[in-house]
């Protein structure tokens, strides 16, 4: 399934209660203040890496308007707006973690 | 009445902190105490600004929000210094926390420890909050 998390990392707990309930195969898409989570040297970094066979994802435009793009998490992938939809179409369902 | 003209002596300047909390683009808080420091900043007052937790976010260098399609304010901020607005304070934990460093912001800074913060905050006469 896919989980979509649009809190900060450090402001809200959702990307932990998404995590917690991830299971191999899941996908995590990151969007708005979510993708804070995706920065090298965050306190997210470790939380995600233990996420084993779970792919991670962000919002590029997301990560573009904050200004972190040379600051990912390798392995993180980026996607645009129609890789977003294609997240929804090929992982159902869709739980947002708002 | 302006007191300059009937002679009575002007009220020193009160010390005004703007307390920065949230990340740039989530919400709303950012833009509007960057709104409310330029305008501070236009009535003469001893007006400080402090970062802390995700607000340390704001000050990122290299923001572009064409593709989310919101005007992108963070350039804004580089024209604090020519408002004479010199006092940017910004905790040192709250960056690492978030991986990030000092060199990664866009304007210069004075970094505070956390002892430095509560004596910043305890040292004001009015701190408004975003």
């Amino acid at each position: 399934m896919l989980h979509i998390v649009n809190k900060s990392p450090t402001e809200k707990a959702s990307l932990q209660r998404a995590l917690l309930v991830a299971v191999p195969g899941d996908v995590i898409l990151l969007i708005e203040d979510g993708v804070y989570a995706a920065v090298r040297g965050s306190r997210s970094e470790g939380e995600i890496a233990t996420a084993s066979g779970v792919s991670v994802f962000a919002l590029a435009p997301d990560i573009q308007a904050r200004g972190l793009g040379s600051l990912l998490i390798e392995g993180i992938r980026l996607v645009d707006y129609g890789g977003f939809v294609d997240l929804v179409v090929n992982h159902p369902p869709c739980q947002s973690w708002l | 009445m302006n007191p300059d003209e009937t002679g009575a002596p002007r009220e020193p300047a009160k010390k005004f902190l703007l307390v920065n909390r949230r990340a740039p683009w989530g919400t709303i808080y950012a833009l509007e105490g960057l709104e409310v420091a330029l305008i501070a900043a236009a009535y003469g007052q001893d007006l400080s600004l402090l970062f802390l937790d995700d607000g340390v976010y704001q000050l990122l260098s290299g923001m572009d929000s064409t593709e989310i399609e919101m005007k992108n304010f963070s350039r804004t901020y580089l024209a604090l210094e020519g408002l004479e607005v010199n006092k940017i304070y910004v905790e040192t934990d709250s960056l690492l926390r978030r991986g990030l460093t000092e060199d990664l912001l866009a304007i210069a800074v004075t970094s505070l420890s956390r002892d430095e913060v509560a004596r910043l905050l305890a040292d004001q006469d009015v701190i408004i909050n975003f």
